[in-house]
Parts: structure tokens; C-alpha cells; sequence
């Protein structure tokens, strides 16, 4: 019987199931299509209150429709829905009528990231002053643990600027959204944050959550990126939580926080 | 209830005191309110929340339900256990609700009559079952592993429903009343969805009422529904769950309570939802009732037990 009534739920042309009636022998169409309105109008909702910058971004009418669609390719795999909408990003880089809005899969990234991290496991960050008792000579040889909240995303276009405007309620229609920015979100304290990080320190931590050493990393981010200012981001990754703990020669010898 | 009524369970390393629900006005959590609640005069008499919200594993929505359980009795209501399901209760989804359950020690666990997950995916909405001898077995065999996984008695609640099946051979009432006979759960009676099945089905809501085990119902919920058309024009009720409660539900619930004396009461506002005072205003109308059918009626009554 469920699979019958779950199939005709997500496909609107197909009749209602069989052995669904109304009281006394009367009709079920309308009655099956409360059940289907509540399966489209409740994901689709799901999917706008996980995605309220892409939602904004297109206007609610057309968000609604577009989700429409992407919840019928993809409906959730668990009752979890806060983990809902991992395949957004994808579906809205192939879904043509947004073909235009090209850093709009990027945007619904950072907000599914955003989300992540809001869900994730808490665990304190690394204390900032962990590397000023690290003696100079031994800071090349680190390698850091990065905390379960922390995400990025680097995007072609203005990611952080859109999302950080639109969800502070701002005008963004002074944006130019053709200027790469990389995302850095974390959960430092209370709640999530998200930056937009200069050129070279995305590498930079990218290569750190890898398990790359501290002079290996700085290295390269400095090779890629000639401006680069490791102090700078170094402080900008102690300040953010991005990391939980760090070690002179992993895992023995931690200096956790 | 007062802090008095708190008592510190120091046994089995628990981290919260024990706080049954007391026979009050309750009101369904939701994440704007929780610094109100917490900073009002007015003590709501308990808290619920949806155990699928709280099943990450860390962040503010768990900083937030900690405070607010240190502080009142809280109830965890599952909405995505499917039950009913055809295909099995899902083993990683019992022992995320399990954690919940060990993670908040709440005094009562809920869920549904109700299925809601499919091969295709979790449908997000609390499907119908029809009432039958296979369904009614395999309904009390979940209810079981649920009752065996979680260690306790679980309340199951009755459904608002917006159609019937060709294949039921047994009434709603009849069939949750065996469903709780042969499983020992206790029962959650949603008020609002007595109404809306009721009108929806052309039954009547004090006969359902009359069938119904009330001598099992632990908790009560109360909602608003919107209102529809069917088919043939007749009045379709919605269990939107998006507006206060109607005065007709008010009405049967004033009549349960006079009948079985004072229960937990939840008021459920989840789409839409208002600014606390409004939701409060719903709660304190609930409680005006309890109150109202307190002392004097509870000769005969039973409070509901952790």
C-alpha cells in the first residue's frame, strides 16, 4: 500500500492510490491532494528556511517552484532535515532557469555549510595563545586538528559579500558579484560565523586540515600566493576556531587548548 | 510548579533534575521564544520539542534546550519514527531518538500513528494507515522494539486524517485501543485532530471521544486547523497547526478535562508561529480550564507519571 501512496504523493499526474476513498463512498481527489500539498509545500518550506539567501536572492514565488522540482529529484533521505539539501548546489548549477545567476550554486554551498556547522559537535577551540608557547623553532613542525563546525568554500564570485548583506537584511544590489572571495566558516563560541579570507590563507588552511605541516603549508600558500601575510592569518584562523588542537609531532606531544 | 517541586535525582549520573510534567499548560519550543521563556514571570508548565531538531550533534539548538530543561519539565515528541511504516523502523533512526532520550531524560517520549518514510525518501508528512489486523500487529510490534530500545513506555497519539482506506475493517478508536492493550503505551490525545478526523470522516467527535481508552491519555495536544472544501464541497479540515485553537476544540477539550480531570496540555503552533505572548495567551487560556476543573475533579483522576 505505502509504496503506491508515496509514488502517487510525488508525482502529481498519477491517479489516486488504489483503496484510498473518502467517507461513505465519496471522492478522494481533493482529500489525497491535501497530503500531496503537505509532502510539496513542507519540503519545499524545509528548503527555503535552509536556503534563505538563494530564496531571496530569486523571490519566494520562484523559489518555491524551482523547489518544487528539486524535491522531486531529491527528496530527503532521512528525517533529519536539517541535513536536507546536501545536492542543492549541484541541482541549481544544471536547473536552466537560473543558468544566469552563476554564483548562485556557490551561495547555497556556504549555506549548507553554514547549517553544518551550526549542527555540529562542540568542542573548544584552540586556546589563541597556544602558539606563543610554542618555541619558535618548533612551529614549522605543526600540524593542527580542525574543529568539526569549520567549512570552506571558495567561490569565483562575491560568496561572502552576497551572503553576509543578504542575510544582515542589506542592499545588494551594489555588489559586484564577479571577484573571487573564499569563505571561512567556523563556531568559535555561540554561534556560527563566516568570513571572507584574503588570498593565500584559503590555501594556507586548506593544506592545514589536510594534516600538512605549518611551514610545508605556509610555504605553499606563499609560492601561490605572493602577497600572502601568514601573520595575518594566522590570527585570523586563531581568532575563528578553525582548529581544536595542535601538535609538535602528531599525536603524541599534543598542546591541545 | 515550583522550584520545591524539583527534585535532584542523584541516581544513575543523570544531569538534570527529575521534572515529571505537572497537570499545566505546555507549549511546543521554538527557537525565538526560548529567551522569553526563560526570562518570564508567567512559568509555563512545560516544554516539547520534536526529537528530529534535536538530533545534531552539538551547536546553539542544544545550548538552548539544556538551559530551558535545567529550568522546566520537558517532553520529546517524536515525528519521524514512522511507525507505521510497512518497511521497518529504521535501527539508526531509533538510536538517534535514543540519544535524545538519554541526552534530555524527559518525562514523556511521543510519536505518531503515523508513517512517514518510503524507499523514496522521508516524505515529511504524517501519512494515514488503514485499520486492519496486519497493520494493527505490526504497529504494536514497532511500538515494542521502541518501548525495548528506548527502555520506557512510549504515548502514542491519534492521527488527523483526510482519508479513508477500502481495506480498514476496524474504527480508529478501536484500533489505538488494542494498539495500546497489546503494547502497554500510553496515549497522547490531540484534540484538534479528534476534530478535524472527526469532521473530515462525518463522525462525531463526543461519540470518538466516548470509544476512545481515555483512562490511558498522559498528555493532551491542542491546534488550529484551517478549513477546506472536498470533492463534493463538504468541509475539509487542516491540521495546519498555524493559528490558535478554535473554539469547538476548546469546547471537547473542557469536556475531557471535566471527565478525566487535569492533564499535561500542549499547545502546538508550529507554522506561522507568533511572538510568545500569543502563544502564551493560548497556554494560560488552557490552564484557565485545568484550573477551573482542578481539585474538585481530581477525585477519580490520575496524574499522568514519569
Amino acid at each position: 500500500m505505502q509504496a503506491g501512496f508515496a509514488a502517487s504523493l510525488l508525482a502529481p499526474d498519477l491517479p489516486v492510490p488504489a483503496g484510498v476513498v473518502g467517507p461513505r463512498g465519496k471522492k478522494a481527489g481533493k482529500r489525497f491532494a491535501v497530503y500531496r500539498n503537505n509532502v510539496a509545500v513542507g519540503l519545499a518550506g524545509a528548503l527555503g528556511d535552509i536556503f534563505p539567501v538563494v530564496r531571496k536572492l530569486v523571490g519566494d514565488g520562484f523559489f518555491r517552484a524551482m523547489a518544487l522540482v528539486y524535491v522531486a529529484q531529491e527528496p530527503p533521505g532521512s528525517p533529519l532535515m536539517f541535513e536536507y539539501g546536501q545536492g542543492f548546489a549541484a541541482f541549481l548549477e544544471d536547473f536552466e532557469p537560473v543558468s544566469q545567476l552563476l554564483y548562485l550554486p556557490d551561495v547555497a554551498r556556504l549555506e549548507r555549510a553554514w547549517l553544518d556547522a551550526f549542527h555540529a559537535a562542540d568542542v573548544e577551540p584552540l586556546d589563541p595563545g597556544a602558539l606563543g608557547r610554542v618555541a619558535p623553532e618548533a612551529l614549522a613542525e605543526l600540524t593542527f586538528t580542525v574543529h568539526p563546525a569549520t567549512r570552506i568554500i571558495d567561490s569565483d564570485f562575491a560568496i561572502v559579500s552576497i551572503f553576509s548583506a543578504s542575510r544582515e537584511d542589506q542592499d545588494i544590489s551594489g555588489i559586484r558579484p564577479r571577484q573571487a572571495q573564499s569563505a571561512l566558516v567556523t563556531r568559535p563560541g555561540d554561534w556560527v560565523e563566516v568570513r571572507g579570507l584574503p588570498p593565500g590563507a584559503s590555501t594556507l588552511f586548506k593544506a592545514l586540515i589536510a594534516g600538512v605541516r605549518l611551514g610545508e603549508a605556509a610555504g605553499d600558500a606563499l609560492a601561490a600566493h605572493p602577497q600572502f601575510d601568514l601573520p595575518a592569518a594566522l590570527a585570523a584562523m586563531l581568532e575563528a576556531g578553525v582548529f581544536i588542537r595542535c601538535a609538535a609531532r602528531a599525536p603524541a606531544g599534543s598542546l591541545s587548548a | 510548579m515550583t522550584r520545591k517541586d524539583i527534585r535532584i535525582q542523584t541516581v544513575g549520573g543523570t544531569r538534570f533534575p527529575e521534572a515529571p510534567l505537572p497537570p499545566r499548560a505546555g507549549a511546543g519550543l521554538k527557537g525565538d521564544h526560548v529567551d522569553q521563556i526563560l526570562a518570564d514571570d508567567y512559568r509555563i508548565g512545560f516544554l516539547e520539542v520534536h526529537a528530529e531538531n534535536y538530533m545534531g550533534d552539538g551547536g546553539p539548538a542544544h545550548r538552548a534546550l539544556s538551559a530551558i530543561r535545567r529550568e522546566f519539565p520537558l517532553s520529546v515528541h517524536g515525528v519521524g519514527l514512522s511507525i507505521g511504516s510497512e518497511r521497518g523502523l529504521d535501527p539508526a533512526h531509533l538510536d538517534r531518538l535514543a540519544r535524545v532520550v538519554e541526552r534530555y531524560e524527559p518525562a514523556l517520549v511521543s510519536e505518531h500513528l503515523a508513517w512517514s518514510s518510503h524507499d523514496a525518501g522521508y516524505l515529511n508528512d504524517l501519512l494515514p494507515v488503514p485499520y486492519d489486523r496486519s497493520t494493527l500487529d505490526r504497529v504494536v510490534a514497532h511500538i515494542s522494539e521502541v518501548q525495548g530500545r528506548l527502555k520506557r513506555r512510549i504515548l502514542l497519539e491519534n492521527p488527523s486524517t483526510y482519508v479513508a482506506f477500502e481495506g480498514s475493517t476496524m474504527g480508529e478508536t478501536e484500533f489505538i485501543a488494542e494498539v495500546a492493550r497489546r503494547s502497554g503505551c500510553g496515549l497522547l490525545l490531540d484534540i484538534n485532530n479528534v476534530y478535524v478526523s472527526a469532521t473530515n470522516h462525518g463522525w462525531k467527535p463526543m461519540n470518538y471521544l466516548r470509544d476512545f481508552p481515555l483512562e490511558l491519555v498522559e498528555e493532551i495536544h491542542l491546534a488550529g486547523h484551517s478549513e477546506d472544501v472536498d470533492d463534493e464541497g463538504d468541509r475539509l479540515l487542516i491540521d495546519a497547526h498555524d493559528r490558535p485553537v478554535s473554539s469547538d476544540v476548546w469546547s471537547l477539550y473542557d469536556v475531557v478535562i471535566s471527565q478525566i480531570g487535569p492533564v499535561p496540555t500542549l499547545i502546538e503552533w508550529d507554522n506561522d508561529v507568533p511572538d510568545w505572548p500569543v502563544l502564551r495567551r493560548e497556554a494560560q487560556a488552557a490552564d484557565a480550564i485545568l484550573a477551573a476543573r482542578g481539585p474538585a475533579s481530581l477525585l477519580g483522576s490520575r496524574h499522568a507519571s514519569a
